[in-house]
């Protein structure tokens, strides 16, 4: 990506974080420094008595307030997230859950199960590039027309953020629907306007997870664009005239200027789409019916939803969902850590 | 590292509150009822059909003269939406307070639903139950698992050979009386009208690919005892399959478009007119009657091997079953005879036109009607059911069928990998979710 290559003006943008992130431990730490200090001052001048109580009270004070988010967080998101994983260590399918049969403890037993399955591998691997493609071409749309934006026309600019807008409200279903019917080859439009006679994008493989892709990218770019088109506004306009005096071209500023400075929402944009595309489902359950001929095009999603609730192997298509959990996760701390860390060497 | 410490206290401190808060297991259902109640409301499922008043009809008067049998009983029908029927039954067998009593179900899920300890065995009541004398064997065997009875079956619904009069007519052909001429017949109306599909078939229509394998002698599994093996690569099998997949192509039915196509898209070619033949159920006939090709069709049952012969269908239907965690068993078996009982059937047909299970009902209502004479001629020649396995419901959800078709159909592999692939999968299948 772009960001990789922040050189210069990098580093005044990371001179920002840095700047924002250094108050960020002090903030933290300074409360127990002073209340230690305090309670040391305190402990020294009056007495030891009143200090456990005061030092208690300050530190637990943030989580008292904190308390009624941490509750709906709990209930909301680890309390799943903990019953997906030990439903991934029991055997529980539907006769588990209507009583036929009793719940029995499996240890890895899913896993295996998952591991030495070669479907499972293959579509693994499919969702890995299918969602890197999506993610790339996502980001590479979004981010032209953001800053295609910032030149046009307000009349052009309107029609622009209108139709982005469409296609961001348009409901997944729908949206897929739509596109199906548009390429289809007996009554589509769209082979008829490409000359493509009677071609069945979703009968091939690759074509027919282009399709998915083009349906991908056309709902989730507006997310893209209206978020970077706000940053590359908020960009001062000195910096770019600057640029533009010394010379740079289009392409140049872009990279060297504009980009670099706006990293912090390329970074936040990116992870939300590699979230997104890595757990699609919609698009690709309703395009191909459901993963497609002969299953070549099941992603991740669709494969657990198959597993999980089409055949009731519950405990199966938890083992998938955390896997996934694991990999978003790890993906997505490695993609910070390697943006802290080109960071700290410049 | 700060930022990491100061976060794990408190969700450590959490996954323990979640830990001792709540048991940890998730949950089980109870399941089955202790009491046998007399009298109260019983509730009651059923399909919902596209066109639900007549059936409605139907089963308000059946109910209204069950209720004046039994005083202090009082019966709620509740129509649920085929597509959801999966959730909702699984939610039934899950939560048996807000349970029904009586529940109409797909025949294909019987062995699930049993294994998963949602129906109630009722064996005796219908071996004492006079109606259930004149029940077909395979409508009987759709409601039997391991040599128990589950339920009563409601209707059968079978499918055969529609074809275009007009087309034939013109072409100088006939209704095709073998497999092998029913593959040159649908050749030669693609060439003289390559706008038309010869026969529309779907790499996904697995209850209308089924007929050519049986047709051939093979089995979709064996069984042995109470457990199943798969025989979908045997060599009778084989020929079934091929003789079903060289009807893909572009000489009757590209596969690029066909592969993808289930059962009611190649209805649907046919009853807007872009097929010269089909296979379609007697439930299909509304919706052929609704296309462009009304009043230019005919039925004839689906041919065998032999010149003649007819091949074994799939005979699909639905069947009414008591909940095991209803607390009106004597009641809800007695609704479920009046519903499903000769009677009834003989008035779901008038109204409906489900096919009764009952022998001598359903002569009575191919006389009636002459539509259906080939649908009852393709049960009379015998039909076939799936395993009646609990793995049944987890081969069909994971598409191993038509995962099998549409991998010899876009040349993928050959039909000897496909089926060799296919047995694999229906094997592990009976392992783990049979017994």
């Amino acid at each position: 990506m772009t960001m990789g290559n922040g050189t210069k003006a990098g580093g005044t943008e990371l001179g920002g974080t840095e700047a924002t992130r250094a108050p960020r431990p002090r903030k933290g730490a300074d409360p127990q420094r002073s209340t230690s200090g305090l309670g040391v001052g305190i402990g020294v001048g009056i007495g030891r008595g009143s200090v456990p109580g005061s030092r208690d009270r300050s530190g637990w004070t943030p989580w008292l307030y904190l308390l009624p988010a941490l509750v709906v967080i709990g209930g909301l998101l680890v309390y799943p997230v903990y019953q997906l994983g030990l439903i991934s260590f029991l055997e529980y399918t539907q006769a588990q859950v209507s009583g036929g049969e009793p719940t029995s403890f499996q240890g890895f037993g899913n896993y295996t199960a998952l591991f030495s399955d070669p479907q499972f591998w293959q579509v693994l691997l499919a969702t890995v590039l299918f969602a890197a493609a999506c993610v790339v071409t996502t980001l590479a749309v979004g981010c032209a027309l953001a800053v295609l934006l910032t030149r046009v026309r307000a009349v052009p600019r309107l029609a622009l953020m209108l139709a982005a807008l469409g296609a961001w409200a348009t409901p997944a279903v729908t949206g897929s629907t739509v596109w199906v019917f548009l390429f289809d080859p007996d009554f589509g439009p769209v082979n008829r306007v490409l000359g493509l006679g009677d071609f069945s994008w979703t009968y091939g493989r690759y074509s027919a997870f282009a399709l998915v892709l083009f349906e991908v990218v056309w709902c989730s770019f507006p997310f893209v664009m209206v978020t970077v088109y706000a940053g590359v506004k908020a960009i001062p306009g000195e910096v770019l005239e600057a640029a533009a005096l010394d010379g740079a071209s289009q392409w140049r500023i872009w990279r060297s200027v504009t980009a670099p400075m706006l990293r912090p929402i390329l970074v936040v944009v990116t992870i939300q789409s590699i979230i997104w595309d890595f757990k699609v489902f919609t698009q690709i359950y309703v395009m191909t019916g459901g993963g497609g001929i002969a299953g070549q095009n099941l992603v991740l999603n669709v494969y657990a939803y198959q597993k999980a609730f089409a055949s009731s192997q519950y405990s199966l298509g938890s083992a998938i969902g955390v896997v996934m959990l694991l990999i978003l996760l790890a993906v997505t701390l490695v993609y910070l850590r390697l943006l802290r860390r080109q960071g700290e060497e410049l | 590292m700060k930022l990491s410490a100061r976060i794990t206290a408190p969700v450590a401190a959490l996954v323990l509150a979640g830990l001792t808060a709540t048991a940890c297991a998730p949950q089980t259902s109870e399941g089955r009822a202790a009491t046998d109640e007399k009298t109260g409301t019983l509730r009651v499922w059923l399909f919902q059909e596209v066109d639900n008043a007549p059936k409605k009809r139907v089963v308000d008067a059946t109910v209204a003269a069950f209720e004046q049998r039994h005083e202090g009983a009082e019966v709620e029908v509740e129509y649920i939406p085929v597509d959801t029927r999966a959730q909702r039954v699984k939610a039934a067998f899950n939560d048996p307070k807000s349970a029904p009593d009586l529940i109409e179900y797909g025949n294909t899920d019987t062995a699930g639903y049993v294994k998963d300890g949602g129906l109630a065995d009722i064996s005796a009541e219908f071996a004492a139950w006079a109606d259930a004398e004149d029940t077909d064997p395979t409508a009987k065997s759709s409601v039997t698992v391991d040599g128990r009875i589950y339920g009563a079956p409601l209707f059968v619904g079978v499918r055969a050979l529609y074809y275009r009069t007009d087309v034939f007519r013109e072409l100088g052909l006939t209704a095709p009386k073998s497999q092998a001429e029913l593959i040159s017949t649908a050749k030669k109306i693609r060439k003289a009208r390559p706008e038309l599909y010869g026969i529309a078939v779907g790499g996904a229509y697995t209850y209308g690919a089924m007929p050519f394998i049986w047709a051939h002698g093979g089995e979709l599994a064996t069984a042995n005892g109470s457990s199943y093996r798969a025989a979908v690569n045997s060599e009778a099998a084989r020929k079934g399959i091929t003789a079903y997949t060289s009807l893909f192509g572009d000489d009757n039915c590209p596969a690029a478009k066909c592969a993808q196509m289930g059962g009611n898209a190649t209805v649907t070619a046919f009853a807007s007119g872009k097929a010269a033949m089909a296979i379609g159920g007697d439930f299909s006939h509304a919706a052929v009657e609704a296309g462009t090709v009304k009043d230019r069709y005919a039925v004839v049952p689906l041919p065998g091997v032999t010149a003649g012969s007819i091949a074994p269908a799939f005979a699909g239907g639905n069947n009414l079953g008591v909940m095991k965690s209803s607390s009106h068993r004597t009641l809800a078996v007695d609704l479920m005879k009046s519903l499903a009982g000769k009677e009834t059937q003989g008035e779901l047909f008038d109204a409906m036109g489900f096919l009764p299970t009952y022998t001598d009902v359903r002569a009575r209502a191919a006389k009636k009607e002459p539509f259906v004479k080939p649908f009852i001629d393709s049960l009379a020649a015998g039909t076939k059911f799936v395993p009646a396995s609990p793995a049944w419901g987890q081969i069909d959800a994971s598409l191993v069928l038509p995962t099998m078709f549409q991998e010899v159909v876009s040349g993928r592999k050959d039909v000897e990998a496909a089926s060799d692939d296919a047995a694999k999968k229906m094997d592990e299948a009976f392992a783990t979710a049979g017994r």
